[in-house]
């Protein structure tokens, strides 16, 4: 069925349609709405979720991991400074291995305090453990949250999985979208049946030791295995997810990589703005290509460097800046990815759009423009450089 | 409560916190946590919630946990919001007919994890309302990280970011009176008790804080031999000071009700509290008289107030 929705509720619907056992639930914009819709939905009857009204997002992921631990599923959705007061809960859910869903509705973080979207807010927990799959559009954010679950909860994965999409630009845009019968989804995604929690009347469990240094690096290395051997379950649970809806995912999306000699590598709503001039400069020769990452952890390195392999520049564009004084992280984790690559393309750090800072098609041909130079020139010199703030000048 | 207490009887149920645990001699947790979970009846479960603390660390230390019950340690300052999302899933469960029997929610945090870094989360599960207990054990310092001040240190109390000196005198202020911040949340039952005697007031107070339905508050002093500084086996001496010199009255608040539920005979001077600690010593220096003329008031003080409310 077609129906027009903003990406807001389509996360919201998906969650509905899954009916969780548990959901914390706190308001921060972009993400607000996603609550919202559900408290709706709770109060039709149309769900019979615990809907938990916490006083804080460290609440809202506290109540989370204890109802996933005592053998619930539970959902919660958060941006921003909700994302970066739940930092140290992220961690406990990842080591717990709590396969708990978190949709991020991606907004800059404080400070200065802004509303709009940048990938600061999940970039920043990249390391905490969680999956990460980054939605282009509603569609994607509807589909990400659908297939969160089968992917987390895999008895060799158990890791909570965190669906991301920009805040306004997806979150609030309003796109004509494929929904799945909720019969369907609750087929796809199954019943929660973990082997152990708080709950089992006959084996009762204890989560969360003091852990010393005589095994917290052995929990520490099954934890990082856990991560590897989700890759393979994205695939596996996208290939099922494919025969019921007919739409097709990866790690990443290749546009017209085929024989592409100039690349972009973004993530998220970019895509769609990439994808017109990527068509754009085709139409006048140039061989343009895309990546758009979709799951940045786990992190797709070989399967990128071998997409990448027979470009001759690439642009790897950042929508959060690492402060790194080096380039953000997606360029961090690309570069890294391409070493082992015998021979390598060029490669360059834009970071942009930050805090919302908008970004249009002439931009990217900008970039495009500038791989066309590198690739004749070899020069890649300044690395990393920022798009689309004003000059100094300009300011003044 | 609807049965006689009968401590032969209670002290003849299976253990629910093993023996073998890590906390130190002369600890009152320890005292405490098996006190509360003795009034567990013998056929309901529990799910044992704990806040970062010494208790956490004493008494599940990979791969060994000294709890019977399950149990969940998530981080310091989020127990109550943790309690509140496993009875979140039990209720979530039992609706849709995946989970049988009676389960009990109980959390235990120390004052650190309470009167201060677990405040916002103690309260927001309180005013939601959740069918659980949260169990304060109040040793009246952070003790786990070395004795530091917390809002519940007492005043003139020397810890190690109070230290006694040329110029210091130890804490500058009074204890925050949480029990009473906990009445102002109108749940149904609060209380606050301490390990004395036959335990008959802690296991009342546990017994009626577990199987009254909604949100439950109990505050039980703790003494802590390291962070007090007294040898170890005056544990029950001095928390029974603590009780007959007023400094730490026992009385419950139920629907609002506030009920005064000991009286000493002859309710003591402070100064026979702090002696008994190290941490008051320098309050008997010469010269420091006012200080114990000071913590004397102010003890005083609450005292009478709390017989205002309790109409004794």
């Amino acid at each position: 069925m077609s129906n027009r929705l903003s990406g807001n509720e389509a996360v919201a619907y998906a969650m509905k349609q899954i009916n969780p056992d548990v959901m914390g639930a706190f308001p921060i914009t972009p993400s607000t709405e996603i609550p919202e819709y559900f408290a709706n939905y709770v109060a039709d009857g149309e769900v019979n979720t615990e809907y938990v009204t916490v006083e804080s997002e460290h609440s809202s992921m506290s109540v989370c991991i204890a109802a996933q631990a005592a053998g619930a599923r539970s959902v919660s959705a958060t941006s921003s400074c909700g994302l970066a007061l739940m930092y140290e809960l992220l961690y406990v859910a990842a080591s717990s291995r709590l396969p708990i869903t978190l949709a991020c509705v991606n907004r800059a973080l404080t400070g200065p305090i802004n509303i709009n979207n940048d990938h600061s807010d999940s970039m920043g927990a990249r390391d905490s453990g969680w999956i990460q799959i980054y939605a282009e559009n509603n569609q994607e954010a509807y589909d990400n949250i659908l297939m969160a679950m089968p992917i987390g909860e895999t008895p060799q994965v158990r890791l909570p999985v965190m669906t991301c999409m920009d805040g306004f630009i997806t979150s609030h845009a309003v796109e004509n979208i494929e929904l799945l019968e909720t019969n369907a989804v609750r087929k796809f995604i199954g019943e929660y049946n973990p082997e152990n929690y708080l709950l089992k009347r006959e084996n009762p469990l204890a989560v969360g030791p003091y852990d010393v240094s005589a095994y917290y690096m052995e929990h520490k290395v099954l934890q990082a295995e856990a991560m590897k051997a989700a890759k393979a379950r994205i695939l596996e649970v996208a290939a099922e997810f494919e025969k019921i809806s007919g739409r097709r995912y990866g790690l990443f999306e290749e546009y017209r990589m085929e024989d592409a000699e100039l690349a972009l590598v973004l993530i998220g709503s970019s895509a769609g703005t990439a994808k017109a001039a990527v068509d754009q400069l085709r139409a006048d020769g140039v061989k343009a290509g895309l990546v758009k990452i979709r799951v940045f952890r786990p992190f797709p390195g070989e399967e990128l460097a071998r997409t990448l392999a027979g470009t001759r520049a690439v642009a790897v564009m950042d929508k959060s800046e690492g402060f790194s004084a080096n380039g953000g992280p997606l360029f961090a984790e690309t570069r890294s990815a391409l070493y082992d690559l015998k021979e390598r393309p060029y490669l360059i750090n834009i970071v942009y759009g930050l805090g919302g800072r908008d970004v249009k098609t002439e931009d990217i041909e900008k970039v495009f423009g500038r791989l066309a130079d590198i690739a004749v020139t070899g020069e890649t010199h300044p690395v990393y450089t920022h798009m689309g703030q004003r000059s100094k000048e300009e300011i003044v | 409560m609807s049965r006689v207490y009968n401590l032969k009887r209670e002290v003849e149920k299976p253990v629910r916190l093993t023996g073998g645990h890590r906390l130190c001699a002369g600890c009152g947790a320890g005292v405490v946590v098996s006190g509360v979970l003795r009034a567990l009846d013998k056929e309901d479960r529990a799910v044992v919630v704990n806040a970062t603390s010494c208790l956490e660390v004493s008494t599940f230390m990979y791969p060994y946990t000294a709890y019977m019950d399950s149990y969940l340690h998530s981080a310091f300052e989020n127990s109550a919001a943790t309690c509140s999302g496993v009875e979140a899933a039990y209720n979530a469960l039992k609706r849709r007919g995946k989970v049988e029997g009676t389960v009990k929610f109980i959390t235990f945090a120390g004052d650190g994890g309470t009167y201060d870094i677990g405040f916002q989360s103690l309260s927001g599960a309180m005013e939601r309302g959740h069918d659980m207990v949260y169990v304060c054990y109040d040793n009246e310092a952070y003790m786990n990280t070395g004795i530091q001040r917390s809002s519940s240190t007492p005043l003139f109390a020397r810890t190690t970011t109070t230290p006694v000196g040329t110029v210091g005198q130890g804490k500058k202020q009074n204890k925050k009176d949480l029990t009473e911040i906990l009445v102002a949340h109108n749940i149904p039952y609060v209380a606050q008790t301490a390990p004395i005697g036959n335990f008959k007031d802690l296991h009342t107070k546990a017994y009626n804080a577990i199987y009254t339905e909604g949100p439950c508050f109990l505050n039980i002093l703790s003494p802590c031999p390291r962070g007090w500084d007294y040898p170890m086996e005056r544990l029950a001496e001095i928390t029974k000071l603590a009780v007959d010199t007023c400094v730490w009255p026992l009385f419950e608040v139920e629907e609002g009700v506030w009920r005064l539920s000991y009286t000493p005979k002859k309710k003591l001077p402070v100064a026979e509290f702090l002696r008994s600690q190290g941490r008051f010593r320098h309050m008997f220096q010469k010269g420091n008289e006012w200080m114990i003329e000071e913590a004397q008031q102010y003890v005083d003080q609450k005292w009478e107030r709390l017989l205002e409310h309790t109409g004794a």
